[in-house]
């Protein structure tokens, strides 16, 4: 009979931590900011498809970073957890500090109780409120933890270094247009070197709180975000106009992600999403 | 989030709830009522139910309209009841039958397009959220068996080929797709017959609301259950369209002027406005 080695818990929970960061640290980040108008979140994605920013529900938004599947698997879960609650109570009872605690249990246990592997991400789920002091940010890290963020936050990539730029640049109370073009002056500089992130790059979404509809999450892409980027007047305008006429985000005529939800694709998305790794042109 | 939150397949929101607890789901309670088959038994005459529900397409769009009367037995039993919803941003949900497994079902399915649409990244196409209306009603088979039977009207803008379309369906689940105009509920016959003098295929928004509230004016006329505009305490039809725009309730005052119209000229011809003979 052989003996197992015996392994310290912390070496344990060290051992799994560094394997988790490593690897959320390989790809793009995404920032999550309060302008005057709500909640914008804006990732480093170049595909238009497999987002790392989504609606869960009225007020809430979600935004990760990490791989693909399993920040999907646990988007899903929300979406169901929001749309449940909604319907069984009302939707006004669904919160993002609910939702927060959900994702905390969930990811605590599979970090600290699993055999199998941690989970590799970082969340970030928002809440806008009808004022601007009411909107709320909760940063969730792989092993459950929680922290109550105020003005932004930045997670995946080389957050610590695109929150050392933000923590600078950012200031309260920007207008949409200002916003936007702070997070993706401050997401491409990571390291020592400055990218220029074209709209193609980008992913950016919206909680807007004067939308007119319940549903306040909303995507900005195309020609409303080059606009915005080259701070064009009147941009910021055409899009509260357009905002309470269109639908939200999943009415952009996109190829679903359901296809990506098979297995052997998956390791073609995660390079696809943290592209600047994989191809360095 | 335990299992079912987790490890669900499904994109739709009522299997997912099927899953979670069925007994959340309408249709899935007949066990509570102790009743075993019998149509309009004495629980059917007692409960509330809708009425008279239209539908009617236009260039670029579709309408639908409802009056505001649900009816227990013999009884009004609300006087400003809404049977007409957006079930999402394009497309309309209208309910005729008993009145709280319809708005049950109403918002099931309002809940069950939304999920779709953030679970899967893309809207339903219009026939895809008809067939899931179907299958909800096919659900309640048993309740409709005892005389508890909900029978919606489906409209919505195909955003595919620009046009709006009607679907109507029986209380076993039977789906038919109606062309230019419909009416559901125990008024429909007399809406119907309106609605076929009327209804012409080129009408704007603001005719097809006129068709819409005379069609509801008759159908007050002949079936007791249909409540007609009731001018003093200001109750007007619900009237909704959407277009590629989206989803729009009419405003009050649009409504209300609309009906002052029809109403007047009704004080002149009391049967309404008259079809040339040829």
């Amino acid at each position: 009979m052989t003996t197992p080695f015996y392994v310290s818990p912390e070496q344990l929970m060290k051992d799994r931590a560094d394997y988790v960061r490593k690897n959320i640290a390989r790809g793009g980040s995404v920032a999550v900011l309060n302008y005057d108008g709500g909640i914008l979140f804006v990732a480093e994605n170049r595909s238009r498809v497999l987002h790392k920013i989504s609606e869960i529900y009225d007020r809430v938004g979600f935004a990760a970073a990490g791989k693909y599947n399993e920040f999907e698997n646990l988007r899903q879960a929300g979406v169901r957890l929001a749309d449940t609650r909604g319907y069984l109570y009302d939707r006004r009872d669904v919160s993002a500090l609910g939702l927060a605690n959900a994702y905390a249990q969930t990811l605590g246990t599979i970090f600290s109780e699993q055999v199998g592997k941690p989970y590799e991400v970082e969340l970030v789920i928002a809440e806008v409120g009808d004022t601007a002091d009411r909107d709320q940010i909760y940063r969730l890290t792989y092993d459950g933890a929680v922290f109550d963020e105020s003005g932004f936050v930045v997670i995946g990539g080389p957050a610590e270094a695109v929150s050392g730029v933000l923590k600078n640049t950012y200031a309260e109370g920007s207008s949409l247009g200002a916003a936007v073009r702070t997070a993706v002056a401050a997401l491409g500089r990571d390291g020592n070197e400055t990218r220029q992130l074209e709209p193609s790059q980008l992913e950016v979404a919206v909680l807007d709180r004067n939308r007119k509809q319940d549903r306040k999450f909303r995507r900005l892409v195309g020609n409303q975000l080059a606009r915005l980027l080259a701070d064009e007047p009147g941009a910021e305008a055409a899009i509260a106009e357009n905002g309470n006429a269109s639908s939200s985000g999943g009415a952009q005529g996109e190829a679903g992600s359901a296809a990506a939800s098979q297995g052997d694709l998956l390791d073609d998305v995660d390079e696809a999403l943290d592209g600047e790794n994989g191809d360095e042109s | 989030m335990g299992t079912p939150f987790m490890s669900s397949g499904t994109s739709s929101f009522t299997e997912f709830l099927a899953d979670y607890n069925p007994e959340y789901l309408p249709g899935r309670r007949m066990g509570a009522l102790g009743v075993t088959g019998g149509s309009g038994g004495g629980l059917a005459a007692e409960v509330p139910h809708g009425t008279t529900i239209v539908a009617m397409t236009f260039p670029g769009g579709v309408l639908m309209a409802g009056d505001r009367r649900a009816t227990a037995g013999n009884l009004i039993a609300q006087r400003d009841i809404q049977k007409v919803f957006p079930a999402d941003e394009y497309s309309l949900v209208g309910i005729a039958g008993t009145a709280g497994i319809a708005v049950e079902m109403v918002k099931l399915f309002q809940v069950e397009l939304e999920h779709y649409e953030k679970i899967e990244g893309v809207e339903l196409s219009l026939d895809g959220k008809a067939n899931r209306l179907a299958t909800m009603i096919r659900g309640n088979l048993g309740l409709a068996m005892q005389g508890l039977a909900v029978v919606p009207l489906f409209a919505g803008y195909d955003l595919e080929t620009g046009v709006g379309r009607i679907f109507s369906y029986d209380p076993v689940g039977g789906q038919y797709e109606e062309h230019n105009f419909y009416s559901v509920g125990s008024g429909s016959v007399f809406a119907r017959g309106a609605l076929k003098k009327l209804y012409r295929a080129d009408l704007d928004q603001v005719g097809a609301a006129t068709v819409a509230i005379q069609a509801l004016y008759d159908a007050a006329d002949d079936d007791s259950a249909t409540g007609g505009p009731d001018t003093a305490r200001k109750i007007y039809p619900v009237v909704s369209v959407v277009t590629e725009d989206g989803f729009r309730r009419l405003p009050e005052e649009e409504v209300s002027q609309l009906v002052h119209e029809v109403v007047d000229a009704r004080h002149r011809l009391p049967e309404g406005p008259q079809a040339p003979l040829r």
